[in-house]
């Protein structure tokens, strides 16, 4: 077990340190990065001591190391619209982007689970086709236009909902929909097809054969073991939920860390965009290996693979 | 066998001629500005005229005319972008998949990386740094696509590899390039046309994305998403403006989705759980 972690912390350091490099080399890609670190009123004696600061009159090389160095350190830059260190501003933000991901995750899973389970169990007939084609619905509506959708239905027209920024709980209502909405259609089409093949397996007829009512089951049982490949996608579920975050929050002005990294990208603040993107990628690593670690604890087979 | 699936194939038909055939059927020019007729609603509505079938945007430009241009941005980019990403997928799973060992292991590691880490992250910092434009997008988009094709790809290659003309290739002296590019490639041209089929409205909808976050094709160029995006702060007095584009976006997506599910069950019934 202790290898096992091992090794995935090291993926992990591994993985980071290639985002890391990516976001290092398209900084230099256009040529001077002072350029896209400065604000555009900067003087040249700002633009020589950022020259200085990062190592710019050295070689490529040398500019890595001062990065990667400065970054181990907690410092990525400074962001040139808010004028305070790029990592403050995301953690300033994150408590609002956790604010609302539990609860989309948690609609998300009330909603595909049990619609998964159902299309699994008619499969073929009409109930089933209802629910694949609320599934490719829910692929084909890109979510900033079923947020704004809902804007006009439930805020302009009927006015019982606000338009958007925090506030009390009916705040939480239209944002939560539309970011789980992005994941309810991957969660139900992955459902179905893993209860399909569960259905087929020995120990659920033997589950039968032994008399258990086809509640039991279908919901224990079977459902149980076709929740696995689910937790095993759980990686992805994470960056679609970091992906829906940036659109969500950017419709509905809710002040996450998916709006600053709209913010990031609007008012090309490009220290403050390679941050969020270096910081997002430990969060998704962190929580993946987190995640893995839980899932080989309950599951021998994985550790020992 | 299904039936074919019609109104799908009516819907993308219809969007192709219109991304084909823009300058011809657009009534009005996607970019010029008519100060004097803006936000007016569409025909239907009150205070509309058949002058502006769908009405008109913030700055007086037809929305029918803009939606017409825009499919020629979506199609393209849709095109431009499975050919690069789609191309790199498909010859990374086969690498992948036929040497096996050593490359196999460092291309799928690869390829987690790639599922792990959301692409959308490194297409807004491309935009950033490179840019606005076309080239940037298909780059970025690129990026969301080629490990999902890799994926599959290499699974039907670990299984043609088995195969007993593949031995016999090998018998026969052929090299290792040669059993890929004549036994294996046209082996897999089935799936990676149902990949194809199956990622347009991926694309799509990441275009979209992409140019309502203020990093797609910069206006004034007419793109969907980017129409959206303008009408979102006029929902409450002219709706049509955001939510005409929206639906052309879904309904061109759903409809490739449909004839996508129905092209795979044709072409290749085993690839049912993509």
């Amino acid at each position: 077990m202790q290898r096992y972690i091992v090794h995935r912390l090291l993926q992990g350091l591994v993985l980071l340190f290639m985002v890391a490099t990516i976001v290092f080399f398209l900084g230099r890609l256009t040529g001077n990065p002072v350029d896209l670190m400065l604000p555009e009123e900067a003087t040249a004696e700002d633009r020589q001591a950022m020259i200085q600061a990062l190592g710019l009159d050295g070689s490529v090389y040398e500019q890595f190391v001062i990065f990667i160095t400065n970054a181990f350190r907690g410092d990525l830059g400074m962001s040139i619209r808010m004028r305070q260190p790029a990592v403050d501003a995301f953690f300033d933000r994150l408590p609002n982007t956790l604010a609302i991901i539990p609860w989309a995750l948690l609609m998300a899973m009330a909603i595909g689970i049990p619609l998964g389970v159902v299309a699994a169990l008619n499969r073929g007939n009409f109930i089933d086709r209802l629910a694949g084609g609320i599934g490719v619905l829910g692929i084909a509506m890109p979510s900033f236009w079923l947020g704004i959708i809902l804007i006009f239905v439930f805020s302009v027209e009927l006015g019982w909902l606000p338009s958007g920024r925090m506030g009390g709980p009916e705040h939480y209502v239209l944002p939560v929909i539309t970011l789980g909405a992005f994941l309810v259609a991957g969660f139900m089409r992955l459902i179905r097809s893993s209860m399909l093949e569960v259905m087929e397996s020995e120990f659920v007829k033997l589950a039968r054969i032994k008399g258990l009512s086809e509640w039991v089951v279908i919901w224990k049982h079977c459902l149980r073991n076709a929740l696995i490949p689910v937790l095993t996608l759980w990686g992805v579920f994470v960056g679609n939920l970091i992906t829906g975050a940036i659109v969500t929050e950017t419709v509905f002005a809710w002040p996450g860390v998916g709006r600053l990294t709209y913010e990031a990208v609007i008012y090309r603040d490009f220290p403050l965009l390679q941050a969020v993107i270096i910081l997002k990628a430990i969060l998704i690593l962190s929580i993946n290996l987190l995640v893995d670690i839980l899932y080989a604890y309950v599951d021998p087979r994985i550790r020992l693979s | 066998m299904r039936r074919a699936p019609w109104i799908p194939i009516v819907i993308i038909s219809t969007m192709l001629a219109m991304a084909l055939f823009a300058p011809l059927l657009a009534p009005y020019s996607p970019i010029d500005q008519t100060l004097r007729d803006k936000l007016l609603p569409p025909f239907w509505m009150e205070g509309g005229s058949t002058k502006y079938l769908l009405g008109t945007d913030g700055f007086g430009r037809d929305i029918l005319s803009r939606l017409i241009y825009g499919a020629r941005v979506s199609l393209l980019v849709a095109v431009l972008a499975l050919t690069a990403g789609g191309g790199i997928g498909l010859t990374i799973g086969i690498l992948a998949g036929y040497l096996g060992g050593m490359i196999d292991n460092v291309l799928m590691r690869l390829v987690d990386a790639a599922f792990t880490f959301p692409a959308i992250l490194f297409a807004l910092l491309l935009a950033v740094t490179m840019g606005q434009g076309m080239a940037t997008l298909v780059i970025a988009i690129s990026l969301l696509l080629w490990a999902s094709f890799a994926r599959v790809i290499r699974g039907e290659v670990l299984a043609l590899k088995q195969r007993d003309f593949v031995a016999l290739a090998k018998v026969r002296g052929c090299s290792s390039l040669r059993i890929m590019a004549t036994h294996i490639l046209p082996n897999v041209l089935n799936t990676f046309m149902v990949l194809v089929t199956l990622n347009i409205g991926v694309v799509i909808v990441a275009e979209a994305s992409l140019s309502f976050l203020g990093a797609g094709i910069p206006p004034p160029t007419p793109t969907w998403g980017l129409m959206i995006s303008e009408g979102r702060g006029r929902i409450a007095s002219a709706w049509w403006v955001a939510l005409i584009p929206g639906i052309a976006i879904t309904l061109l997506v759903l409809s490739v989705n449909l004839f996508g599910d129905w092209l795979r069950d044709r072409l290749d019934p085993r690839l049912r759980q993509l």
